[in-house]
């Protein structure tokens, strides 16, 4: 449960499956492990959590007895969400869009693959990739599609894209292998905003369609 | 204050690094030799998070605008002050109005130049560590001119200073480096820790990807993406390892063989693609922090 990765990060496995109740627990640990004397940052995954310590003062088993003390105090705790945010999309207008071929992939018509996948509501279960990017989940099993045979060179800034079982948008331009089936005009990172990241981990999104004349 | 006369290869402003934005996937930056980045500005007795300029892949020439200190540190290069050649991990002095050359000559990819002072450059969420794929800083071109600081000292009291780096720091072309073993190392068997690997063409601040024999994974399972941090070792579906650094994504989904130890990390950043001939061997937790605690202690004492 408490793996090395390498000398000044400590791995903490919460599960092995992309999961909500494990991923929320991932987060509220994040919560009790902040401002914490010797930890430097921590990166949530969907089922893990990465914690770089300050390994010139701590030791590994001084940082486990710390964590294994939070996690003591993580039963007790309601699960938090973070802020809801929404993001308007023009579904099918990025350049390269894929959502006919993910239409006829799934023998379902564009309006659908539009229909289910603005309405359900997500989480940021993690973020990486680059920055600002968010991984969010769970998507419908009906719009389940492998990543592309060989991933694009350049996916456009503002790209909502799904692979597998997850959805997300592309905060940079930057090669992608997801397939791309809308775009929104949200900045997603800004590093010269006081603010720059427009979600965190935990928070939750939800996708607004836009109709063609808004767009 | 110096002007840059001429760049080839890539040449980018570093600090420590930018920490705490690694779980929004920003990652953390700073010069990839984190060593010779100390040394050099122990050298000239500048701030421990003075920026530097950090030079790679070709030669850079600048030109002193007042007089200066300066002094570069790292690996594979030379400098040419004036008319005389000086090595590396020595700080000298520049009259205004003379030239000094940073040249690659081999042995390494990664050298460092620090002025006393330091070099001012506008700082983004805390660094001024360029990462450009971030929209972050930029690589510096001929033409610029690169503002500096106000020394510590008279810059006399701050010139010929040196620092002998092999004692602590065994720069190599054919190391062994030590390794923690990941978290998903029982996936593997035991080809990566008994072969040669070199550093293939496709490096960069991002990372280096390693030619030799492919990894072969016992297990294929796709692994759910999770953090990561500078030195962990990919390995990707091919059975190619990749040594993440500096401008590394903070996640990956490819399991993770093993971990470059923070003391070995500067040796690996100056290993040559195709030259470069790496072995790596399993240390334990205990010996890797020792090691990089005497290294940190080693750069914190006075030149």
């Amino acid at each position: 449960m408490f793996k090395p990765l390498g000398d000044a990060a400590m791995l903490v496995e919460l599960g092995q499956q992309i999961d909500p109740l494990i991923n929320q627990r991932v987060h509220a640990l994040n919560f009790l492990l902040r401002a914490v004397a010797g930890i430097i940052e921590t990166v949530p995954g969907y089922c893990t959590l990465l914690i770089h310590y300050d390994a010139l003062n701590y030791s590994f088993d001084q940082i486990k007895v710390i964590v294994e003390e939070k996690m003591n105090q993580l039963g007790e705790m309601h699960p938090e969400t973070g802020r809801r945010l929404e993001v308007p999309t023009r579904y099918g207008n990025a350049s390269n869009s894929d959502i006919g071929l993910v239409a006829a992939a799934k023998n379902i018509s564009i309006a659908d693959v539009i229909r289910i996948h603005a309405e359900k509501e997500y989480r940021v279960y993690m973020m990486g990739f680059t920055p600002g990017f968010p991984y969010l989940g769970i998507l419908d099993e009906r719009l389940k599609m492998p990543r592309l045979p060989t991933p694009r060179n350049q996916t456009q800034a503002g790209s909502v894209a799904i692979a597998g079982l997850q959805t997300g948008i592309y905060p940079l331009a930057s090669p992608g292998g997801w397939h791309v089936i809308g775009w929104t005009a949200l900045k997603l990172f800004d590093p010269n905003n006081t603010a720059p990241f427009l979600f965190a981990p935990n928070d939750v999104v939800k996708f607004i369609p836009l109709d063609a004349a808004d767009a | 204050m110096l002007e840059a006369l001429e760049v080839s290869g890539v040449a980018t402003f570093q600090d420590l690094g930018r920490s705490g934005y690694q779980q929004y996937g920003l990652p953390v930056s700073g010069a990839l030799d984190w060593f010779a980045y100390q040394i050099v500005n122990r050298l000239l007795h500048n701030s421990q998070n003075a920026v530097v300029l950090e030079i790679g892949l070709g030669e850079i020439v600048l030109q002193a605008k007042r007089d200066c200190a300066l002094a570069v540190t790292g690996a594979g290069f030379e400098v040419q002050n004036y008319v005389w050649t000086f090595p590396l991990w020595t700080s000298f002095y520049v009259r205004a109005g003379w030239t000094v050359r940073i040249k690659k000559i081999g042995g390494g990819n990664w050298a460092y130049l620090g002025i006393a002072g330091g070099f001012k450059t506008p700082q983004v969420l805390g660094s001024a560590s360029a990462y450009l794929r971030g929209g972050m800083g930029r690589l510096i071109q001929a033409g610029d001119i690169l503002e500096s600081g106000t020394p510590s000292a008279e810059l006399s009291k701050l010139v010929a200073r040196n620092f002998a780096p092999q004692a602590a720091m065994p720069y190599s072309q054919t190391p062994t480096l030590g390794v923690i073993p990941g978290p998903q190392r029982a996936r593997f068997n035991h080809t990566f820790f008994e072969t040669e690997y070199t550093v293939s063409q496709s490096f960069d601040r991002m990372g280096y990807r390693l030619a030799g024999p492919a990894v072969q994974a016992l297990d294929q399972t796709e692994l759910i993406s999770e953090g990561m941090t500078t030195g962990s070792i990919q390995i990707t579906p091919q059975g190619q390892p990749i040594v993440m650094l500096a401008d590394a994504p903070t996640t990956g989904g490819y399991p993770k063989i093993a971990n470059v130890i923070t003391a070995d990390l500067p040796i690996l950043a100056q290993c040559e693609a195709g030259i470069s001939r790496i072995r790596f061997k399993e240390v334990s937790l205990e010996e890797a922090q020792a090691k990089y605690k005497a290294l940190a202690q080693t750069a914190a004492k006075p030149c």
